[in-house]
């Protein structure tokens, strides 16, 4: 029973210093995973966490959340799993949150103003990228590109006609929920092979 | 009470329906926080956005709590934010159990294949209206480019991009100011 809470506190520990040091989206929580693999080779290997970044490619959700739940999981089952999700986000509500009532009482001020304009600008870009990012694993094929030089290879021609289809009809069908969009796009991903 | 009810979820449908982590979560929270609820502007999320940036810990969690701070205080961000890692969290429960059984993979990878361009075409989607609020000036345009070319060929650090851009905005604001006095003080 002591182990068990030794463990406990042990994983509550570990994940509330990566929800702390971890700043940046995506794979940020990467390094600091495979720090927890090393030094606790008995929790979850380095092969464990390839693993995860391609589950979390294909279910909802953030990688560091799903791999603090799957670690969390296989060192100590449902409470691990419990004990590490929270403890990781922890940090981040607490952080968030003040800097949240701190924004909200100086929305007013013009430098914030200022600063705030600075940032919708650069936060408008650095999604745009994402896109791009995501553009390029979904509708290009710079393998086949690279290897045959071919502009015609570059693109993936069904993949991008499907992609111009969902702009327009996203255009069009403002009302439609966008995960109605992601359903149609998994049935029409089965049933033209992509 | 209601609103509680109501912001736990819409978040737990944002973290539900999310495929692709904190950038992918725009056009969700858009539906959601903008369209169904009316609880924030365009502006409102860019600002979240940019600021979930260079807070530690996930961006989508940041942003929840954000979004919840400003609903319903400590109690909203606590909602929001568990409720938008609820469904990841009973999905990988979910994997850790049946990871051994599920055994036709392929259907599934096809069926992926075609969501990434959905979220593709979302996330275009999503910029081209935020671009409506945020780009209306030239400066803006021009620091939006620069993200753009930053994020996609350089490893440079999203903090980096977002603290040189807040300072530009500080400056452009400092020297508008300026000039709008020295307008007011020669027209006088």
């Amino acid at each position: 029973m002591s182990g068990f809470i030794t463990t406990l506190v042990l994983i509550a520990y570990e994940f509330f210093k990566t929800g702390l040091f971890t700043i940046g989206g995506g794979l940020a929580t990467l390094p600091f995973l495979l720090d927890i693999a090393e030094r606790y080779p008995h929790w979850y290997t380095t092969q464990t966490v390839m693993d995860m970044i391609a589950i979390s490619e294909s279910t909802p959700g953030p990688l560091g959340v799903n791999m603090a739940t799957y670690a969390g999981y296989s060192i100590l089952g449902f409470w691990g799993s419990l004990t590490a999700t929270f403890f990781l986000i922890l940090p981040t509500l607490i952080i968030a949150s003040i800097v949240a009532r701190f924004l909200a009482r100086f929305n007013d001020n013009p430098t914030v103003q200022a600063a705030l304009v600075g940032l919708r600008a650069a936060g408008t870009g650095m999604i745009t990228a994402a896109g791009i990012g995501v553009f390029r694993v979904a509708v290009l094929n710079l393998p086949a590109f690279m290897a045959s030089g071919q502009v015609g290879d570059l693109f993936n021609l069904t993949a991008l006609a499907m992609f111009i289809v969902f702009v327009a009809a996203m255009a069009k069908f403002k009302k439609v929920h966008p995960v109605v969009f992601l359903a149609i796009a998994a049935v029409l991903g089965i049933f033209l092979g992509l | 009470m209601k609103l509680l009810w109501n912001i736990f979820w819409a978040f737990v449908r944002i973290g539900a329906l999310t495929f692709g982590g904190g950038y992918a979560m725009m056009p969700m929270l858009q539906k959601e926080t903008i369209e169904r609820y009316g609880w924030c502007t365009q502006e409102e999320l860019l600002d979240y956005f940019s600021l979930s940036q260079c807070l530690p810990g996930i961006i989508a969690v940041n942003m929840s709590t954000f979004v919840g701070t400003k609903l319903a205080g400590s109690t909203g961000a606590f909602i929001a934010g568990i409720g938008v890692t609820a469904p990841s969290f009973i999905i990988i429960i979910l994997v850790a159990i049946l990871l051994q059984q599920v055994t036709d993979l392929s259907l599934m990878n096809h069926a992926f294949a075609g969501i990434r361009i959905g979220v593709a075409a979302l996330i275009f989607h999503s910029v081209l209206r935020l671009s409506k609020s945020s780009l209306k000036t030239r400066i803006a345009q021009l620091i939006c480019l620069g993200a753009v070319l930053l994020s996609v060929f350089t490893d440079l650090s999203p903090i980096v991009i977002v603290v040189v851009a807040g300072l530009i905005g500080v400056m452009i604001g400092m020297y508008n100011n300026r000039n709008n006095i020295e307008g007011e003080a020669s027209g006088s």
